[in-house]
């Protein structure tokens, strides 16, 4: 079967090369003088015309209860629901049969930041956060440990919009 | 050697070295004004890390370009491979050699020198390195010598796209060097003589060429634009079809040499526009600039200076403005657009000096000027306004439609 090529009717005979171009040069002269809207990004990180979104999913953070401890009770969700296999968690058992998490390493390599585990997690204490900026010399920093996920300090996700939150 | 003669030789050494310092620098300086304006246009800043203002970009670029790898293609032709950039870069750094750049200085410079002796000087210096008689012949020759380093350098780096865009600049430099040659016809014709020099005297005595002459000023701006292979006629680089075109496999500074022939390129067509059309160094209505002098030639530099750097604006507002041209649709204005109005309006102006002279003897160069002007004028909404009506650059549906789609 042939490709059916569709030919659109154009206008012939009331277009003007010379003429178009003119008014294309005005209009890129016109922006010539408009002000820049790159906003310089080292320099400047975010500023009101422009945020992260609150529902970013970012670096995660492990959130704290008032004593500073640890809120993961070391359930084991997070990792079982974890698409990108990233979360190490083994668990351990204090002597009053408190659970708290032994070893817990999120690997930001491997991460999609899919959210997962914050929303699943019962106890609100894994979170996916608001940052991005997580360079690192070496690849072995980015498999983040318990103390270092506890210590960040940027606000965690919303997942969704707060004033939409069904998304409508 | 006689000291007249030394006192030439000192003086062309000193222009030469003066205008060859002036094209590298003002090169330099051209990429970043090409990138600073692109950012303006799309509401960017454009280069600002190096430097204040990015100031230092250049200097930047140079010292990657020196210390980056030169790469040597498997296969290539290497002496051909070697020499190409050097057959771009040599035409188009020499052009502006016949260029007058300001009204001639007189000076009377008898002077005792440690080395040379005694240097003698007398009359007026010509602010061009060579004011050659032969004038923008010179360029137009030069200019498309530049050609055969872009083919060579498609042909040599035993690429495919190399070739593609060697063959394109060939076939398109070929094509707009008529046009480019016939547009000057006309300001031959009114000035009586090739040399660059006469043709700015007499557009100090009567108008500006660019009234008297629109069109051709029109069709030398066009074919410049193919000439410095620009967008929109770009083809040979035509990056989305061919990588970078004929210089796909050069690296470091064999790659800086074409990109320095191109803007030295830009550089000689503005300073031909601002030469042939604009008056030069002319500074419009008074004489003062005529009568020679130190600070008439200061003034005059500036002159022709700002008439030149607004004509470089203009052909890289053009690149930043249009997008690129199909290649038939290049092809087809070079041949059937360009070339036939080229021929006619060498005709009518022909015809209209001949009138002049016959009808008019005792009018005055303003006069016949203006005859021209108005002439031009006619021509100009003729050609604007009746046959750039989807004529002049026509679409792909404007062309048979082939069998198959025509039942579709």
């Amino acid at each position: 079967m042939a490709i059916g090529v569709k030919v659109l009717p154009r206008p012939d005979r009331g277009v003007s090369y010379v003429r178009a171009t003119l008014k294309g040069m005005a209009l890129t002269f016109r922006h010539m003088l408009q002000p820049r809207v790159t906003m310089e990004y080292p320099e400047v990180r975010s500023d009101d015309s422009w945020r992260i979104a609150t529902r970013w999913r970012g670096t995660h953070r492990m959130l704290t209860d008032e004593l500073g401890r640890s809120k993961c009770v070391a359930c084991g969700l997070c990792p079982q629901i974890c698409p990108a296999n990233c979360i190490k968690l083994v668990p351990g058992e204090d002597e009053q049969g408190h659970r708290f998490p032994l070893i817990y390493e999120i690997d930001e390599f491997r991460c999609v930041f899919c959210g997962y585990c914050q929303e699943v997690c019962p106890e609100e204490a894994i979170h996916v956060g608001v940052h991005f900026e997580n360079a690192e010399y070496t690849r072995d920093r980015f498999v983040y440990d318990h103390e270092r996920l506890a210590s960040q300090t940027h606000a965690v996700s919303t997942l969704w919009d707060p004033t939409d939150p069904r998304g409508e | 050697m006689t000291p007249e003669l030394k006192g030439f030789l000192l003086f062309s050494v000193v222009k030469m070295l003066v205008v060859f310092t002036m094209v590298m620098v003002g090169v330099a300086l051209l990429t970043l004004m090409e990138r600073k304006l692109a950012g303006w246009m799309q509401n960017r800043p454009g280069p600002n890390r190096v430097g204040p203002w990015g100031i230092l970009q250049p200097a930047a670029d140079g010292i990657k370009n020196f210390i980056k790898e030169e790469t040597l293609p498997a296969g290539a032709n290497r002496g051909l491979f070697l020499l190409a950039p050097a057959l771009s870069f040599i035409p188009a750094v020499s052009l502006m050699a016949v260029v007058p750049l300001a009204a001639p200085l007189p000076i009377d410079v008898d002077w005792t020198l440690p080395v040379l002796g005694q240097v003698i000087y007398r009359g007026d210096l010509t602010m061009a390195v060579a004011d050659l008689p032969i004038g923008f012949l010179f360029i137009l020759a030069l200019s498309s010598l530049g050609v055969y380093g872009i083919a060579l350098a498609g042909w040599a780096s035993n690429s495919k796209y190399s070739l593609l865009g060697g063959l394109r600049a060939s076939a398109q430099m070929v094509s707009y060097e008529v046009a480019m040659g016939l547009s000057l016809i006309p300001v031959l014709l009114m000035v009586g003589n090739v040399t660059l020099a006469e043709a700015i005297a007499r557009q100090q005595d009567g108008l500006w060429f660019i009234g008297p002459l629109f069109l051709s000023f029109f069709f030398f701006l066009v074919s410049g634009f193919a000439e410095t292979n620009r967008l929109p006629f770009d083809m040979p680089e035509a990056e989305a079809e061919l990588v970078a075109g004929y210089h796909a496999e050069y690296s470091a500074m064999k790659f800086s040499l074409f990109m320095i022939g191109e803007y030295a390129h830009i550089v000689t067509v503005a300073a031909m526009v601002a030469a042939l059309f604009f008056g030069g160094w002319d500074i419009p209505f008074t004489t003062w600039d005529e009568q020679g002098g130190v600070a008439q030639t200061l003034a005059t530099h500036a002159a022709f200076f700002l008439k030149m750097f607004f004509w470089i604006f203009f052909v890289m507002w053009i690149r930043w403005t249009l997008p690129r041209f199909r290649y038939d649709q290049l092809m087809g204005l070079g041949w059937r657009v360009m070339l036939p109005l080229a021929l006619a309006y060498i005709m009518v102006i022909a015809t209209s000096i001949w009138a002049l002279d016959r009808w008019w003897p005792a009018g005055t160069e303003v006069g016949r000027g203006l005859v021209l002007t108005v002439l031009n004028l006619v021509i100009a909404w003729l050609v604007f306004f009746r046959l750039d009506r989807g004529r002049v650059v026509q679409g792909v549906h404007l062309r048979p439609a082939p069998r198959a789609a025509r039942g579709g």
